[in-house]
């Protein structure tokens, strides 16, 4: 590969150079001067209340500065904040600890080491109570209540959130000659990115301005959130966010531990540095999915899928903070109605408290399409084995043909554009699908189990409107500031933030394909919230989608602006120009005209500039998309399952994706392999179970798994391109969609591998043990402790 | 961040020095090789050792070599060097099969072969290998050396037969005609077992002469299902009777729940790994 593209395509990434040379900076790497180091006292049960708590031995401690309870930040009114979902957390807990890991004291000390031993200092008594662990007894008339801090507050219940028309549905359902239920958990898992969380807040006593750095997906977002909870004015919040190791949407909503440092450094007058263990990742940091589906589908006896009802009950934790827009509890899971023309379906999902942690939507799910593309591929697989088609032919049958586009689908969603039928037969011949069925056939009698499973999806990306969707108040749209210095090199400022994206590659491909320069002379700034625009920041695909589309408005506004100056240099009107990439010239006469780069100089320069015209190209934008975008994409994985001991291959994974318009498509592929692993993951291994007492059982990377190389095939990818009609690029966001549509085609697979059992189902993770449980019709169930 | 308590740190420069150290320090004391279960623990706040004995320069402890009939390893040696061991693999490709099994290939070129012995980690995959080949541990103190069979090493979870100052020097396997082989299930590469076996067998005029199974992480007790040997000696290596075998081996042993798998799934895989190991070294003797 080489860097010499003018716009879009391959090119290797920018910001690879500084990581394979270590040169990386995470917040870790950041040294203060003066700085001291925190560590976290957590709270060893799920649910119990605080009788004392005695810091003094812990304040003893010759290197220990400051102890930090709740009852320090009561004092302060910050004891409590609010979530990105409109409730409160518990930033050290004051009256009771509701999950296994829950903050209750944060030890400042000279070194980390001192820190992490004091804590061993401080002395907290419980009175144990008895937890909620099971989502599906939460709501029990004699379940303990988890939420009694708040006023009048008797049960679990979180909200009841519905889409779709019940009425239409039932009515379909009653007429429907074939209707296939099935209850799916989606269990909840971790996004585990592989740099635990970590802030450093530096409060200047004399300036009063607080400067945070943090591993964020949303510094902007950030900085107004700790305006809101420490009272200190916004203007004088810096958030920076500097290289960040991966955050699946574990880096969106803002920790306990970042408050108590900003607290401990108003406190000490110094720098506070707080780096997350491993283990306090895992245990107290946002998790993800934890649905408990009931599906049905109706269809026709010849396959016409008709309808689709849909009943959740979705496990929130301890405090109701899933980050996602705040007129959707359930996210987007409304488009549980994926890639099929439908005549209805209605959908309904309650959210509980449990005594576990918090969080709730990340792990590059697209706020809950995860949970909702891998039912109603489950739905259609099942529907396919009651009515014996082949998978492949059922959906072929039912998929949103092209001239259905823009198309309404009865919960709500206007899908942009797609050719559906186009990728699934793309994927078939890529993967030789009838040839495999040839060779199951083959195998079968020779008594091995292979499976071959399918799954098309259709993602909802890149949120979002304001009018429709905002988080906190802060509606979803994104800055991108461009200037050209005088030797026309531009600087690109951008709101969102990159977590190994490679934003740094495609925001300099966007201004370089607008501007018709090279990709190398574009730098793109971002992560810090002095030196950018405001924006929500980077998750949910949203980054191309939205700031993607905010840096191509701000280039264009570039190029009519050298429109004018090169109008001025050449002596004509600007109606007589026409441009070529990097190029405005005389139209009819190439030969004159002049370069982005001379136009630059000149905009900088003497030049007599007509009236109104102001010197410079700079330019900025704050887009605010039309809508969002629909990637899709059809998946094919072969397994081979051993009965024996219930262990799974992955033999082989064939992935057809449509994100529109590919701007560098090396990291569109590398995105799509990462998604596809998060799935392999996700499907075969991945896991957050508790025991009855409310312990967690997934507490390292010995416990919980993530797939390596060796789980994983060498993906066979391929795809097609269908254009967002509304992004002015043609592009979708491309970061989840893998991660959406793989884990089915993975189950599905093992599925078709186990059918000669006779097995119709089982819940993820499908580990040997569950597989095998499966198998003997006795199936485990995964979110609980194993006895 | 997770770091360990603070705690006092010797660099030994021989075996001798070694175990002066460790007299020095108490029971207390570890010693640290490979460090890829030790490290963790104390990082974790789960072990709390007062002072560790650092052995990684004793490069008397890290040769394979055959020696007086048998194979003989240091404690020192590398997971990576006994899995790279062609004597080792020719003599015992059960080795090879747990080596190429053991983790990843980062903590394999650290961890030894020692070390996992040490820890008894009922999960560990050479404890039932080295059973099952009845190898024999040589264990040095200040007092002098003396041998323990394999199978007399383990006590119990994370406990063995060492004294406080004692280190474990050399694992000896007696080189005789057999065929050998191991199986494990794991939920995912480099994760512990779900539960594994491994089979010797010496084979002479059609009959089973002596035989060695060993389990892994199954609650076999000294990890070995010796009812299930018993029932193989002296008979011919048949399929029924390693059926037989393996139903009894699944029998006596005492797997317990964890996540990785329910009892029934565990003492179902039991027989199913004892099965198909026993085959597997069969297979070998071709």
């Amino acid at each position: 590969m080489t860097n010499t593209p003018t716009g879009f395509g391959r090119m290797t990434r920018k910001e690879d150079a500084r990581f394979v040379r270590g040169r990386g900076t995470y917040v870790d790497d950041v040294r203060l001067p003066g700085t001291l180091h925190a560590a976290v006292l957590r709270s060893p049960l799920a649910h119990a209340r605080i009788t004392a708590i005695d810091t003094r031995a812990a304040e003893a401690h010759p290197k220990v500065r400051v102890v930090i309870t709740g009852a320090v930040l009561a004092d302060r009114g910050l004891a409590w904040m609010p979530t990105l979902s409109g409730d409160v957390q518990a930033v050290l807990a004051t009256d009771k600890v509701r999950f296994q890991g829950q903050e209750v004291a944060f030890v400042i000390a000279d070194d980390p080491y001192s820190a992490r031993d004091a804590l061993a200092l401080v002395d907290v008594d419980y009175d144990p109570l008895p937890p909620v662990v099971d989502a599906r007894t939460a709501l029990d008339p004699d379940a303990p209540v988890i939420r009694d801090d708040r006023e009048g507050r008797r049960d679990n219940h979180i909200f009841d959130w519905e889409a779709g028309d019940a009425a239409a549905t039932d009515r379909v359902f009653a007429g429907a000659a074939v209707v296939v239920a099935q209850d799916v958990l989606y269990p909840r898992v971790h996004p585990a990115p592989l740099e635990t969380c970590a802030v450093i807040a530096d409060h200047d006593v004399v300036t009063g301005k607080l400067t945070v750095w943090a591993t964020t997906q949303a510094p902007h977002a950030h900085r107004t959130l700790l305006a809101t909870i420490t009272g200190i004015p916004e203007h004088r919040i810096r958030v920076v966010s500097p290289d960040v190791g991966g955050g699946f949407g574990n880096k969106v909503p803002i920790y306990p531990a970042y408050v108590c440092a900003v607290a401990g450094s108003m406190l000490t007058g110094r720098p506070v540095k707080w780096t997350e263990d491993r283990s306090e990742n895992l245990m107290a940091t946002t998790f993800a999915r934890d649905y408990h589906m009931h599906g049905e589908i109706a269809s026709t006896v010849d396959g016409k899928i008709l309808a689709l009802r849909v009943r959740v009950l979705a496990d929130h934790g301890a405090f109701n903070g899933t980050a996602q827009p705040s007129k959707y509890p359930a996210g987007f899971f409304h488009i549980v109605t994926g890639s099929y023309d439908l005549e209805a379906a209605h959908c309904s999902v309650t959210g509980v408290y449990t005594n576990k942690a918090p969080g709730g939507v990340a792990y590059a799910c697209s706020f809950r399409v995860a949970e909702a593309s891998f039912l109603v591929e489950r739905l259609v697989d099942l529907l396919a084995l009651e009515l014996d088609v082949d998978p492949a032919e059922l959906r072929m049958r039912n998929l949103l043909r092209p001239e259905q586009f823009p198309y309404t689908c009865s919960t709500g969603w206007e899908y942009d554009s797609g050719d559906y039928p186009r990728a699934l037969a793309l994927l078939l011949e890529t993967a030789g699908y009838r040839e495999l069925r040839a060779e199951q056939a083959r195998r079968r009698e020779l008594g091995e189990h292979l499976g071959i499973g399918l799954s098309f999806f259709t993602e909802a990306v890149g949120a979002g409107p304001r009018k429709h969707m905002d988080i906190v108040g802060l509606g979803m749209a994104d800055g991108a500031e461009l200037r050209v210095h005088p030797t026309g090199k531009a600087v690109l400022r951008i709101s969102v933030q990159s977590q190994g994206q490679g934003h740094e590659t495609t925001f300099a491909q966007i201004v370089a394909h607008e501007l018709g320069i090279g990709p190398d002379d574009v730098d793109v700034v971002h992560g810090d919230t002095d030196a950018t625009p405001f924006g929500l920041g980077t998750y949910g695909s949203r980054s191309t989608p939205v700031s993607g589309a905010a840096a191509s408005m701000a280039a264009r506004k570039v190029r009519e602006r050298a429109r004018i100056v090169a109008s001025a240099m050449l002596e004509v009107s600007p109606d007589d120009l026409e441009w070529s990439p990097g190029r405005w010239s005389v139209r009819g006469d190439p030969t004159a005209g002049k370069s982005i780069t001379e136009i630059a100089a000149a905009a900088h320069s003497d030049l007599d500039l007509p009236d109104g015209v102001e010197g410079q190209l700079d330019a900025s934008c704050v887009y605010n998309p039309p809508n969002l975008t629909f990637p899709f994409g059809a998946y094919l994985c072969v397994v081979e399952v051993d009965p024996g001991t219930g262990q799974v291959v992955v033999r082989r994974f064939v992935a057809v994706d449509d994100c529109g318009v590919r701007i560098n498509p090396s990291i569109v592929e590398g995105q799509v392999h990462g998604g596809l692993a998060d799935g392999i993951g996700v499907a075969l291994m991945e896991l957050i179970a508790f025991d009855p007492d409310g312990n967690h059982l997934g507490g390292s990377f010995m416990d919980y798994l993530l797939p390596t190389a060796v789980d994983c095939p060498s993906w066979e990818l391929a795809e097609t391109v269908t254009p967002s009609p509304h992004h002015p690029l043609g592009a979708k966001g491309i970061g989840e969609c893998a991660t959406v549509g793989s884990p089915a085609a993975v189950v599905n697979a093992v599925m078709d591998a186990l059918r000669p059992f006779g097995v119709r189902h089982a819940d993820m993770p499908l580990t040997p043990a569950a597989v095998w449980r499966a198998i003997q019709g006795r199936p485990l169930r995964g979110d609980l402790a194993i006895d | 961040m997770q770091v360990p308590a603070s705690f006092q740190y010797r660099k030994a420069t021989s075996v001798a020095h070694a175990l002066s150290l460790l007299a020095e320090y108490g029971p207390e004391a570890r010693v640290v090789a490979g460090g890829h279960s030790l490290l963790p623990m104390m990082k974790l706040r789960l072990a709390h050792p007062e002072a560790l004995v650092d052995i990684n320069d004793l490069a008397e402890l890290a040769e394979i070599r055959v020696e007086g009939g048998a194979l003989v390893i240091g404690a020192l040696v590398r997971h990576a060097e006994l899995l790279s061991s062609a004597v080792a693999g020719r003599h015992f490709p059960i080795l090879h099969d747990a080596e190429r099994v053991i983790a990843d290939p980062i903590v394999r070129n650290r961890g030894t072969v020692g070390g996992s012995l040490c820890q008894a980690d009922p999960s560990e995959d050479l404890s039932a290998v080295f059973a099952a080949l009845r190898a024999e541990l040589v264990v040095r103190g200040l007092d002098g050396e003396r041998v323990v069979a394999a199978r007399d090493f383990f006590v119990g979870p994370y406990e063995t037969v060492l004294a406080d100052g004692e280190l474990l020097v050399a694992i000896r396997v007696p080189i005789r005609p057999s065929v050998s082989a191991y199986v494990k299930v794991d939920r995912r590469a480099g994760d512990w077992a779900v539960g594994a076996a491994a089979a010797v067998l010496e084979l002479a005029g059609g009959v089973v002469a002596e035989v060695g199974i060993g389990l892994t992480a199954l609650g076999a007790r000294k990890f070995v299902a010796a009812e299930a040997e018993d029932h193989l000696r002296a008979g011919p290596p048949s399929g029924e009777r390693f059926a037989e075998a393996a139903r009894i081996a699944a029998a006596h042993c005492a797997p317990t729940a964890d996540q990785r798998g329910p009892v029934d799934y565990k003492r179902h895989l039991a027989g199913e790994l004892v099965a198909r190991a026993l085959r597997g070294a069969v297979g070998r003797a071709a």
